[in-house]
């Protein structure tokens, strides 16, 4: 099922001007999403804006913004105020600079959108083959639904991939921070501890993982509404056992040995 | 996607760790404890009154118009247009993963194999217990090995997939999403590549490389939406037009909150449950190393972020304290994540 592109635009870098549309690579359908019913009638609840210290309801369009400050008071801010605020509509995908790789670090990644071409394919595909022969990716910048974002653009195999990043101060980066010390690691056990992560070296399988939970929830729910009890055994509960950090090693590796 | 309560749980990253449990693999076993590595630094306005009276979200009967108490209400899932299942909490706990406080780790990894796109969230682990050899070790043969540990533990009656990596001798666990909840090129409908014309690359690739750069600009990198933001509030602070007094509930003092940072750095140090500050714990003035124009700049972006953390933490503690016991706390949450699509939740001006 081909999804809908949630958002237009063009990516702009001196002569270059790719018309792209834009798809969430992160279905919605994450967790499980429930409605807040009222018990007797199971009609869904409206929400509303309400005053607690008068219990007056608000309506939506009279209701202000306002910034608390650290003084315990409250800015208010007018219509034109948050106007200032919105940036400037634009369909463009701005490249300021395009950098190795390796200089945008996973840790700023937020979320990854997929592009694919609005236009024309050849021209697509061509900025895609020159990210790879440049093996680089761009710093982007765009407006999207009033808000304004920065992103990485790279590729994802074969295809155009923006994924926003984090803003600076968001990320707390391992540089800015100390590892543990203590006494200087004993040799023998750096070498033991290296064949223990060999022996449970594995084939990365992300695909075999899968959201139990959400899995056992959407069950109990197919359940109840064709009327069926289930019932669900609970995960055994692991053994602990503790003893010293060279004796756990070699008996792990012990026991990876007799299983290989 | 939990987001929404990990978003909330981000206000609680003060001098307590945020969980606190057991690296696994082969008989091996490593106290960790669990710091969030990316923190929430957007600016976010309140819903007040024409007279500046801060509003509280209710919910009402459309049918009988009337606002509802927390236990006039249940959870339903939609089945069909209009026709709900309800679930209850009973059932939703006995459907939680068993309680357990290790953290799984099941096997080893190549660690540039794992897709980015996998990555969702970051938390750094520092070591929990009274000796740090058994972290250093593990941390020290991944960074060399280039190895990650992918491993599943249970949060908050959730279980996460996570890769453990090192860097800088440091371990951080990333959450990763569920590879059915990532769509592929296929699912998309994206075409099939083809082959570009040589010129039309080289023409692209002139553009490209007049704009390399060998880092990125920070600035860039800068949230302006937010810095916009504080700078109308600092010029209508000056007149003093609309500024009005708060409710002593609706802004919690900011006193008492420490950074993030230095609760990480204590905890790396080895006493973060103590609390207490020792000479290690000096590191807090030591310049960043290496690229230091970089991470100077870095450092100076967390301070001026740590006091719109501290208001933001005072606001989310202030939220969560309307919803008085377990179990509205619990609806209220899941209310959000019924409710939510994150670019509106993000959005200063409609937040939902």
């Amino acid at each position: 099922m081909a999804a809908r592109a949630i958002w237009k635009g063009r990516i702009r870098f001196g002569d270059v001007d790719v018309p792209v549309k834009l798809y969430s690579a992160v279905k919605s359908t994450g967790g499980v999403h429930f409605r807040l019913l009222h018990e007797k009638d199971l009609v869904p609840v409206k929400q509303q804006m309400v005053n607690p210290a008068t219990g007056d309801v608000v309506a939506y369009e009279d209701v202000r913004r306002a910034y608390p400050t650290e003084d315990g008071r409250l800015v208010m801010l007018d219509e034109e105020e948050l106007a200032e605020l919105e940036p400037e509509a634009s369909r463009d995908i701005e490249i300021t600079r395009f950098v190795d790789p390796a200089v945008i670090t996973h840790q700023w990644y937020d979320r990854p959108y997929y592009l694919g071409p609005d236009d024309s394919d050849a021209d697509y595909f061509a900025l895609a083959e020159a990210l790879r022969s440049q093996e680089k990716e761009g710093v982007a910048r765009w407006v999207m639904r009033n808000k304004e974002y920065v992103g990485a653009l790279r590729l994802e195999d074969e295809h155009l991939m923006l994924m926003t990043l984090r803003h600076a101060g968001e990320v707390v980066p391992a540089s800015a921070l100390k590892a543990p010390g203590g006494r200087e690691l004993d040799k023998r056990e750096i070498q033991m501890a290296k064949q223990l992560v060999s022996a449970l070296e594995g084939d990365l399988d992300l695909e075999s993982y899968r959201d139990e939970y959400r899995e056992r929830v959407l069950e109990l729910v197919e359940a109840k509404a064709s009327g069926k009890v289930l019932k669900f055994p609970k995960a055994p509960a692991k053994k602990k056992k503790d003893d010293s950090l060279s004796a756990m090693l070699v008996k792990s590796l012990e026991a990876t040995k007799k299983s290989a | 996607m939990a987001d929404n309560d990990e978003r909330e749980d981000e206000g609680e990253a003060r001098a307590r760790p945020f969980w606190s449990g057991t690296i696994t693999f082969g008989l091996v076993s490593i106290p960790v404890e669990l710091f969030p590595a990316n923190r929430s630094e957007r600016v976010s306005l309140r819903m007040v009154s024409e007279d500046g009276a801060p509003l509280a979200r209710r919910y009402f009967c459309p049918s009988e118009e009337r606002e509802l108490d927390w236990d006039e209400i249940v959870r339903g899932y939609e089945i069909a247009k209009d026709e709900f299942v309800v679930v209850t909490d009973e059932e939703l706990e006995r459907l939680e993963p068993e309680k357990t406080r290790d953290i799984d780790l099941r096997r080893f990894v190549n660690a540039a194999d794992i897709d980015p796109m996998y990555f969702e969230r970051a938390y750094y682990l520092t070591p929990g217990g009274n000796s740090t050899k058994a972290y250093r070790l593990l941390a020290r043969t991944m960074e060399q090995t280039e190895r990650a540990g992918i491993a599943t533990f249970v949060m908050r009656g959730k279980e996460y997939l996570i890769a453990i990596l090192a860097e800088n001798g440091i371990m951080r666990a990333e959450t990763l999403r569920f590879a059915d909840e990532l769509r592929s090129p296929d699912d998309i409908g994206l075409p099939a590549p083809i082959k570009p014309k040589a010129a039309a690359v080289k023409a692209i690739e002139k553009s490209l490389t007049k704009l390399v750069e060998k880092q990125l600009d920070e600035d860039e990198l800068t949230d302006r939406a937010s810095a916009q933001l504080l700078k109308i509030v600092a010029r209508k602070q000056r007149s003093g037009k609309d500024v009005v007094d708060a409710p002593e509930e609706a802004v919690e003092p900011a006193a008492g909150v420490i950074d993030l940072m230095e609760a990480l750095k204590r905890s790396l140090a080895g006493n973060a449950s103590s609390g207490s500050v020792t000479g290690k714990t000096g590191s807090k003035a030591k310049p960043a190393k290496a690229d230091s124009a970089k991470s100077a700049k870095k450092k100076n972006a967390g301070k001026v972020a740590k006091t719109d953390r501290a208001k933001k933490t005072a606001k989310s503690t202030k939220s969560a304290r309307t919803a008085k016991t377990a179990k509205t706390a619990k609806t209220a949450k899941t209310a959000k994540t019924a409710k939510s699509s994150k670019p509106a939740a993000r959005k200063p001006r409609k937040s939902a």
